[in-house]
């Protein structure tokens, strides 16, 4: 009973959310209601016994990436009233793509039915959770089985992680800036020099 | 009121189909177009993930985690391009995008 309403209340507040994020006219309230989609989604995670991956989804969704479009939104200096101009030409071509698409995705996934054989043959069948937690159980399989899998992951990351600071990286012309090789190559008798000055005379 | 796999089923479906539909919707905002990705992708997590746990195969959740490594580096890559972007041509119009006449 509680589940049943915790799950129509998430899953009412992430659809509702998922609508506004593509219909708010400002983007920056975008990127808050795409924030408050994944909080749901984290919750409808955790409504399926999912917990490792409901806390991965809030730390990485929301303090990663929404943080990230937040700061590019607002550091940008653009004009989004002109965005908005000609978005309903685009409407009835994006209902019906939008619509055949669901309609594919009930019919694929409305029959669906688990055959008994298939739940026998489960590549990780899940532990008893009684015993081990879900992380637990995540993480033995993670570092055993799929550990190269997770390695590429990681270089996934360094990779992007490269490519966003090689691509946004710039050397700014005419800015002076510290070079401490040169200033510790220089020497007193190059920079200093002692010369007599009559009085009144001047160099 | 019993939640089985085809109620997360159709959730997830609404929202992959919102995605979708975002990026018809905001044809000129890269910006809207980035987040509607990232929400088609969040989409496929939950689905794998309800159907880790129904089908009792952990496996799905590792999957889940992959996507999420690959979602968190393309919305970097995405929006340092962006970024760049912007500093050359002054607007991230998605029709002002052809520089290389593709």
């Amino acid at each position: 009973m509680i589940q049943g309403i915790a799950f129509y209340v998430f899953s009412a507040i992430l659809l509702a959310s998922g609508v506004m994020v593509i219909s708010a006219r400002n983007p920056v309230h975008s990127v808050l209601y795409l924030i408050l989609a994944f909080f749901q989604a984290a919750g409808l995670c955790v409504l399926l016994g999912a917990e490792f991956i409901a806390m991965i989804l809030i730390i990485v969704y929301v303090g990663a990436v929404a943080v990230l479009f937040l700061f590019v939104v607002m550091m940008l200096d653009i004009n989004f009233k002109e965005f908005r101009q000609g978005t309903m030409r685009y409407l009835p071509i994006g209902g019906i793509v939008g619509l055949i698409l669901l309609v594919e995705l009930a019919a694929v996934l409305g029959g669906w039915v688990v055959s008994p054989a298939a739940l026998q043959v489960a590549g990780a069948p899940t532990p008893d959770y009684g015993a081990v937690t879900n992380t637990e159980a995540l993480g033995q399989l993670m570092y055993t089985h799929y550990v190269y899998l997770f390695q590429a992951c990681g270089l996934v990351l360094l990779i992007a992680m490269i490519g966003a600071i090689v691509l946004t990286l710039r050397q700014r012309e005419g800015v002076r800036r510290q070079d401490v090789g040169t200033q510790l190559a220089r020497r007193r008798e190059e920079v200093v020099a002692i010369r007599k000055v009559s009085s009144g005379g001047g160099l | 009121m019993e939640i089985g796999l085809g109620h997360y089923l159709t959730v997830s479906g609404i929202l992959f189909t919102l995605g979708v539909l975002g990026i018809f919707l905001n044809r000129k905002n890269v910006i809207v177009i980035l987040m509607s990705i990232e929400m088609i992708l969040l989409a496929v997590n939950l689905n794998l993930v309800s159907f880790s746990v129904f089908l009792n195969d952990l496996v799905g959740q590792v999957f889940a985690m992959i996507i999420l490594t690959v979602a968190a580096a393309e919305a970097a890559i995405g929006l340092a391009i962006l970024v760049v972007y912007f500093r050359n041509r002054g607007s991230i119009r998605v029709e002002d995008i052809n520089l290389m006449k593709g």
